[in-house]
């Protein structure tokens, strides 16, 4: 059993952790010669001018009250928080990786190379006839994916309003199509926590335009019905939309394009070991049968004449983001994917299943469902999930995902990702263990051995404070 | 645990409450609802002379759990909306039935009154 003591670095006086860089060392700074009007400039401003030595404290510091993957097990379920490789990042700081975007297509050659050998291999990995890497995050994708098929039917004269989507799926698919004009129908699960085909074919109609789906579904389950799930939708004219957040249990195992599915997004950052974000670039591209390539954003990369080129496709639904996408991003999942090969994504798949399910049979917690792909949903039964998170955080781990799905009472959405051990598995069901053992007094006030403990969240909705000029003020 | 469940009120079974006095008809939402969403930190509605339709979401109400559509017990026309819940949405959790009311509105059919629950209705309703 590992015993953690995070670091912490609080000011006895005032309570507060490290303080900000501009409590510690400021300049003041004289302008001069601004061309802007006067009226809009200062004389002077005051910066922070820490020496080096207190800067990389400062920082360090800021790390060590932090928790990441690379502290130890991060299983928070649907979010595929896998270890990122470090040489993806080496690879995309590389100066050939860096291509001012206004260059003509012949003088970029190799940049566009890349991004057609990436089209083809996410296509290859999702079974999809084309592929674009315009949208830039998976939310992005979602919408470009949906603007295909609203494109797709309009094109053919066939106005439809309403996408279907299962009771289990992320919050993004109902954001998706309600942002692009849809009517959501909700399908209850059925029983066993898959889709329901007698609610399916109820709620089916020909205002169908599409049925979005994850496979394998939020609760780690295989839509084992999907080829049937894919006819019901196909007669009804409809079409059958994949969301890649689930891809990672899939890799060189099966492909979305084979179960019948029309249009998908990826999810570099879970899937292909992009970062995760945290408000910064992102990537999801997006896959589509023969049917729909017409659709696809512009601009799409082609190979012609023995040269790479820009093109717009001939329907397309149009700009979705500035020149060639997230470029870096890309180039780190292309790096993932051609290191690992067709043999190492298909492992990666397979342990990520492994693991998942071993962990599934190391835990307390009554676990409904199974056996799992990727991750599963256990229930924290009489305990309070948050309160379970929270005690976990006192023994070193990232506590999983809770309360969602709802269709599982306190959920506790798990998903270890095939980067962990053995070893680390165990230190994972062992923190599963201590906390289900923990009276309910001792869970509500964890953690205590965080450097921060309950974070009052009512107090950072109800006001917010999002730049640091509003630490200093309204204390 | 027992929730406040005021007589003189009429409500949905979507847990908005309706009070009619002899000018004006206020709605909020019930003890209950704002004891399932948790603490409130935002809420969103509509402006004065704005439309109602009875069963028809008018405004959302968001907490630190979920964001919850609010329905409209009748139809008819904003005439008020309680500008302090945009700054203190927390006067939803504390006070439901009175300073948290939400809006106040001119009916366009009375006779919609009569399809609303009665408290006791609504108390059998959430046991």
């Amino acid at each position: 059993m590992t015993t953690y003591d995070q670091a912490s670095w609080k000011d006895e006086d005032d309570d507060r952790h490290e303080p900000l860089l501009s409590e510690k060392a400021n300049e003041r700074v004289a302008i001069e010669d601004s061309p802007l009007p006067d009226d809009l400039t200062r004389d002077s401003l005051e910066l922070p001018a820490p020496a080096e030595p207190a800067l990389a404290r400062h920082y360090t510091r800021l790390s060590q009250m932090n928790y990441g993957v690379e502290s130890g097990p991060f299983p928070l379920g649907s979010c595929t928080m896998k270890y990122n490789p470090s040489f993806t990042e080496d690879i995309a700081a590389r100066p050939e990786a860096a291509v001012h975007p206004d260059r003509p297509d012949r003088t970029v050659q190799g940049t566009l190379g890349l991004c057609h050998r990436l089209q083809d291999y996410l296509g290859r990995i999702g079974g999809m006839d084309a592929v674009t890497l315009q949208p830039p995050a998976g939310a992005a994708g979602e919408f470009t994916g949906i603007q295909i098929a609203n494109a797709y039917h309009q094109h053919n004269g066939d106005d439809r309003s309403e996408v279907l989507i299962p009771d289990s799926a992320h919050g993004t698919n109902f954001a998706t199509a309600a942002m692009a004009g849809y009517s959501v129908v909700e399908l209850p699960s059925g029983d066993d926590g898959r889709v329901d085909i007698d609610a399916l074919e109820a709620a089916i109609s020909e205002e169908t335009a599409a049925l979005m789906l994850t496979n394998p579904n939020t609760l780690g389950l295989f839509e084992r019905d999907i080829e049937r799930i894919a006819d019901i939708v196909h007669d009804a004219g409809g079409l059958l939309y994949y969301d890649g957040a689930n891809l990672n249990a899939l890799l060189g195992q099966a492909r979305p394009g084979d179960m019948g599915f029309d249009v998908m997004h990826y999810n570099v950052h879970k899937t292909f070991a992009t970062p995760h974000g945290g408000g910064g670039p992102g990537a999801g591209p997006v896959g589509v049968t023969e049917a729909l390539a017409p659709f696809l954003p512009d601009p799409h990369v082609r190979q012609r004449n023995g040269e790479y080129e820009y093109y717009r496709p001939d329907h397309s639904i149009g700009k979705v983001h500035g020149y060639y996408g997230n470029w870096p991003v890309l180039v780190k999942a292309f790096a993932y994917i051609t290191r690992l090969g067709d043999a190492g994504l298909a492992d990666a798949s397979a342990k990520a299943v492994l693991n998942a399910n071993y962990l599934a049979t190391q835990i307390p917690y009554e676990v409904p469902f199974g056996p799992f792909h990727h991750e599963f949903v256990a229930s924290a039964g009489e305990q309070d999930a948050a309160d379970v998170a929270k005690g976990m955080l006192d023994h070193g781990v990232h506590p999983p995902t809770t309360k969602w799905p709802e269709t599982v009472d306190e959920a506790l959405m798990t998903e270890p990702t095939e980067g962990e051990s053995l070893r680390s598995l165990d230190q994972l069901a062992a923190a599963f263990e201590a906390v289900h053992d923990e009276d309910d007094g001792t869970l509500a006030a964890a953690p205590t051995r965080t450097a921060a403990s309950r974070i009052d969240q009512v107090r950072a909705a109800r006001s917010p404070r999002l730049s640091w000029q509003a630490l200093d003020s309204d204390q | 645990m027992s929730f406040d469940v005021p007589d003189d009120l009429r409500y949905l079974e979507s847990h908005e409450w309706l009070r009619t006095e002899s000018e004006t008809t206020r709605i909020g939402i019930t003890d209950f609802a704002q004891d399932e969403l948790g603490d409130v930190v935002f809420v969103e509605l509509p402006a004065a002379g704005d439309e109602l339709t009875a069963g028809e979401a008018f405004g959302v109400v968001e907490s630190i759990k979920a964001v919850s559509d609010i329905y409209a017990p009748v139809s008819g026309t904003v005439t008020a909306v309680n500008e302090a819940l945009f700054d203190q949405p927390e006067l939803i959790n504390e006070d439901p039935f009175e300073e948290g009311w939400m809006l106040e509105a001119e009916l366009a059919d009375e006779g919609e009154l009569d399809e609303l629950l009665d408290a006791d209705a609504y108390r059998d309703q959430i046991e």
